[in-house]
């Protein structure tokens, strides 16, 4: 999960925002967007929050020294900036993420080649969707950003703000009441 | 224990990630009204019809269609593999440039060069300064730039010229005066610099008679044969040398507009 070429593309970036930056949005728009997806749990909601992830992180890039983009640590920065936003989102939504809950949730997996195995995987998605739904914020971005957006416990630790241990704990907590909840609720 | 394995694990919530949707990155881009790419167009030159690429910092790149048989999409591809950059349609030709087409003046045409190192681009800027109708040895662009022993790296810098025709590198000729290589063919080469009114079989004549330098007895001053200076001197009063030292030697200075020598060197 290690950001591979991620310096190449920093290097670009600092030689040149403009030309540089389309790498940059290609090299990790899958990270963003599957983790916006998570934890808002409606894709036209996640294009919104990944797009605008973008254009926040081009705007704050802008007032970057060339050694601030050489030395960027792009996956929790871009994940902090994903999470503001959707916080900032609930906030004037004034409602909690609940209704993405366990049943109308249509945002599964993408299937994945072989129509049983995709048929299959895509149930399983749908369950561990709705379960996510259900999980409460402190849970879910721990989790989210651990097992979805793969970033390291070290990085997860600079995006909440909080030593790695804590970080670590979090995301063991969250899978913890995961299966709790899948327990409870299977049926 | 459930009967079924719990689908709560993390191999399941890794298969949770997903590609972002077609036409994402496209989104961002023209959201922020940046395009990584470059346009293009086709313009008519006394080289033939040429794909001109240019993006906001200057042109970025010339060929010849005929390279291409005419086909864009090759074009495209070649510039993606040179420069990394796409080309993402047609766009207004950059201002000024059928003018220099037209006129072999394109040294206020912008150029983006960021590909190249400081040293391909200090070759360029200075090929860029010969005028129209003249030419220069690769030695004169090697000395003009501090590097006088840079001779063949300047040749090299010069095949490697992404814009030819407009940054004219097929105004730099060989030492001994000779017409030397060209990125898109001798034969071009020639063309070219025909059409610009540089009068080729005098050159040749002279650059096989040993002749580089060429002076006035009645200015005392040297040129390269090319200069439009040089090619003004009445043949009763024209001096011919085969090393600047011997025009030096003779007490002739260098003309200040084709600087046939250094002026360390004059001194």
């Amino acid at each position: 999960m290690a950001p591979r070429g991620d310096s190449a593309v920093l290097d670009g970036l600092a030689r040149d925002l403009d030309t540089g930056y389309e790498a940059f949005v290609r090299a990790h728009a899958a990270t963003v967007f599957s983790t916006a997806l998570r934890l808002s749990g409606s894709r036209a909601e996640a294009d919104d929050l990944a797009q605008e992830t973008f254009v926040r992180a081009y705007r704050a890039l802008g007032r970057f020294e060339a050694d601030q983009v050489r030395t960027l640590e792009s996956r929790p920065w871009l994940a902090t900036i994903t999470l503001n936003l959707w916080r900032n989102h609930l906030r004037r939504a004034g409602r909690r993420p609940r209704e993405a809950g366990a049943h109308g949730a249509p945002d599964v997996a993408d299937p994945r080649p072989g129509p049983e195995a995709a048929a299959e995987a895509s149930e399983e998605a749908d369950v561990l969707v709705g379960l996510l739904g259900m999980l409460p914020e402190h849970h879910r971005v721990p989790v989210v950003l651990r097992h979805v957006g793969g970033l390291s416990y070290a990085e997860i630790a600079s995006v909440l703000g909080c030593p790695a241990g804590t970080a670590k704990a979090n995301v063991a907590r969250g899978l913890h009441s995961l299966r709790a909840l899948y327990r409870k609720e299977a049926p | 224990m459930t009967p079924n394995p719990s689908p709560v694990n993390v191999a399941a919530l890794r298969r949770l990630r997903v590609d972002a949707p077609p036409g994402f990155v496209d989104a961002v881009m023209d959201r922020l009204g940046v395009h990584a790419g470059d346009r293009f167009v086709s313009v008519a030159s006394p080289a033939g019809d040429l794909f001109v690429a240019f993006n906001d910092g200057g042109i970025s790149a010339v060929t010849p269609t005929a390279v291409f048989g005419g086909n864009v999409q090759r074009f495209a591809d070649h510039h993606r593999r040179e420069t990394g950059r796409p080309l993402v349609g047609e766009g207004r030709p950059p201002a000024g440039l059928a003018a220099a087409l037209r006129t072999g003046r394109a040294k206020s045409l912008r150029y983006d060069l960021s590909g190249l190192t400081p040293f391909e681009r200090a070759v360029l800027a200075k090929t860029l300064e010969i005028p129209s109708g003249e030419v220069r040895p690769y030695g004169w662009v090697a000395r003009e730039i501090g590097r006088p022993r840079a001779v063949r790296a300047v040749g090299s810098a010069l095949g490697r010229n992404p814009v030819p025709v407009l940054i004219p590198c097929h105004r730099v000729v060989r030492s001994d005066g000779h017409v030397g290589n060209y990125g898109l063919g001798v034969p071009m080469k020639r063309a070219l610099l025909s059409a610009e009114g540089v009068d080729l079989e005098r050159l040749e004549g002279l650059a096989d008679a040993g002749v580089r330098f060429i002076g006035s007895d009645t200015t005392a001053v040297f040129c390269v044969p090319s200069c439009t200076h040089a090619r003004r001197i009445r043949p009763a009063h024209e001096v011919r040398f085969r090393t600047a030292a011997a025009a030096l030697d003779q007490g002739y200075r260098p003309c200040p507009h084709c600087t046939p020598a250094s002026v360390r060197a004059a001194s």
